[in-house]
């Protein structure tokens, strides 16, 4: 085990992410009667309240929305790899879908990598697949 | 009914406290017991008189255990608010709805907390496969309340040019205030500019001092229905206005997924509690702000319309949040980052204090004071009124 907070995989309302990640695949959830997407997942839309929702693959590309560096203390795991970079990504196709992930120098690089001094809000990234245990959680690299 | 049923109607006539600190030998039922007590005291009002309680969803003694320690007769109304640092003044708007309403005559709101033991923070005991809402935070490791906050305060100070000097002038006025406060837990502990520009970082760009502090201890008030206000030892604290607020699309604490997660909750809550409010904050002489993390300070006072948007890292210059020549004294006590950190509560035994005249950095003649929950979080607040 690595001692990293990960998903459960079977959640109701998120499963279909995370299955998604698992085909390298970033899906944003849709309303199935009027198209809206939404993040996180739930189970009824905000805008015309249908309990219908479809799933769609969206680029992977974004921007830095804003980010943290965090310093100890932090559950061991993750103390380990301090100070490391958390980043909020507002995706190209529509700004105010946000997701926290890690700004990676590489693919399958550690999380610690990146000199957090030269991280700037608003600079474009693009998506990766990191694998923790069972689960494939989307990261970000410079684009 | 008369059109504004709440405004004026219940009064705060008792405050207690414990000593604040860290590892106190007392159980939390014990210290919560010894505070209500305290201000039961200072009401003169008989245990068994109360008969309205409010405290928090997170709130670790039950009714049920106070009301049989402290000997109160019939309890009929008893509420608990959710959303931790959000609901201390969203406890006492509760109860002063439920006297208001006649459903209690004699209410008690208290909080009471052994923060100081880890096992008290939620952030250290999560499971470890996630379902709820952490699990779109959590795996990439922003993990503590100071780091979802950081990510906020960032995307502040980016947008508005607020500094790391804003900041710590809202860390060094408050520990000013508790530099003058015997009961506060930094009272002999002074705080330099460098002090702070130097201190260790715990989620960049948030710093140590940018931090609340963590305290066991107890804190209650004693209210009754403003008929009876007079008939006790200290002078009536009027609960004039209160509100709750929760804006649309909001996400407690890791708040990134809406259209604007700058305007936060404080916003929600503001209109609710100006509508109904005989004045507006250009007549608030002194503010209790809650205050867990720095950049807090700023986003609530725009919220609550002391300065427009963006502006509230201004506000902070020129020595505004100090006592006493300050446009706005705040935190008087030293608030949560330099007093004592019980969910907020302790901000409103502070109101109370100043309309009363006994604050230990007395704004002169106040008679008005904002009180304050959690920005960022599902939240509330509270204007106090003096005669």
């Amino acid at each position: 085990m690595s001692g990293f907070l990960l998903p459960d995989l079977e959640s109701e309302d998120a499963a279909e992410f995370w299955a998604g990640c698992a085909r390298g695949e970033l899906l944003v959830q849709h309303c199935a009667h009027c198209d809206a997407p939404r993040f996180p997942p739930r189970p009824m839309c905000p805008r015309c309240r249908s309990i219908s929702s479809i799933w769609k693959p969206v680029s992977g590309r974004g921007t830095i929305w804003s980010f943290v560096v965090a310093h100890p203390p932090l559950l061991p795991a993750y103390a380990e790899l301090a100070p490391y970079n958390v980043i909020v990504v507002a995706l190209d196709e529509d700004p105010t879908l946000r997701m926290v992930g890690n700004l990676l120098a590489r693919p399958h690089g550690p999380i610690n990598e990146v000199d957090p001094a030269t991280i700037r809000i608003g600079e474009p990234v693009r998506v990766v697949f990191q694998q923790v245990e069972d689960v494939s959680l989307p990261s970000w690299v410079r684009a | 009914m008369s059109e504004h049923v709440l405004r004026d109607r219940a009064a705060i006539v008792g405050i207690g406290q414990t000593a604040f600190g860290k590892g106190l030998a007392d159980t939390e039922l014990s210290l919560a017991c010894q505070a209500i007590s305290a201000a039961l005291d200072d009401a003169g009002i008989a245990p068994s008189e109360v008969d309205g309680l409010a405290s928090f969803t997170m709130e670790p003694n039950r009714e049920v255990d106070v009301a049989r320690n402290v000997g109160m007769g019939d309890i009929t109304f008893f509420s608990q608010v959710g959303y931790g640092g959000g609901a201390g003044c969203g406890v006492v708007l509760h109860a002063a709805m439920a006297l208001a309403t006649g459903q209690c005559r004699v209410a008690v709101a208290w909080r009471a907390r052994k923060r100081a033991a880890k096992s008290s923070r939620p952030w250290a005991q999560v499971p470890r496969r996630l379902s709820d809402h952490g699990q779109w935070s959590r795996p990439w490791g922003l993990l503590r309340p100071v780091d979802e906050v950081a990510m906020l305060a960032r995307r502040y100070m980016h947008e508005y040019g607020v500094t790391r000097d804003h900041l710590a002038n809202v860390a060094l006025a408050f520990r000013k205030h508790a530099n003058r406060n015997p009961a506060a837990t930094m009272y002999e502990k002074k705080l330099t500019r460098e002090q702070y520009m130097e201190a260790r970082w715990i989620s960049e760009p948030l710093c140590l001092f940018d931090n609340c502090l963590e305290t066991d201890g107890a804190l209650a008030v004693v209210m009754v229905p403003a008929e009876r206000a007079r008939d006790h030892p200290h002078p009536p604290v009027y609960v004039h206005t209160g509100a709750q607020g929760l804006p649309p699309q909001h996400q407690t604490m890791t708040n990134y997924f809406n259209d604007d997660p700058l305007k936060g909750p404080s916003w929600a809550a503001a209109r609710q509690l100006w509508r109904d409010a005989e004045f507006g904050p250009e007549d608030v002489q002194v503010a209790q702000i809650y205050d867990a993390f720095s950049p807090l300070i700023p986003l609530s006072l725009e919220g609550y319309g002391f300065c427009a948007r963006g502006e509230g890292g201004a506000f902070t210059e020129n020595g505004a949040l100090e006592w006493p020549d300050g446009r706005l004294p705040t935190n008087t006590s030293g608030g949560g980052m330099s007093e004592a950190y019980v969910h907020g509560f302790n901000l409103v035994l502070e109101g109370v204090r100043q309309i009363r005249g006994t604050s230990t950095s007395q704004v002169e003649g106040a008679r008005t004071c904002l009180v304050t929950s959690g920005e960022g979080v599902p939240t509330s607040a509270l204007l106090l009124r003096g005669e």
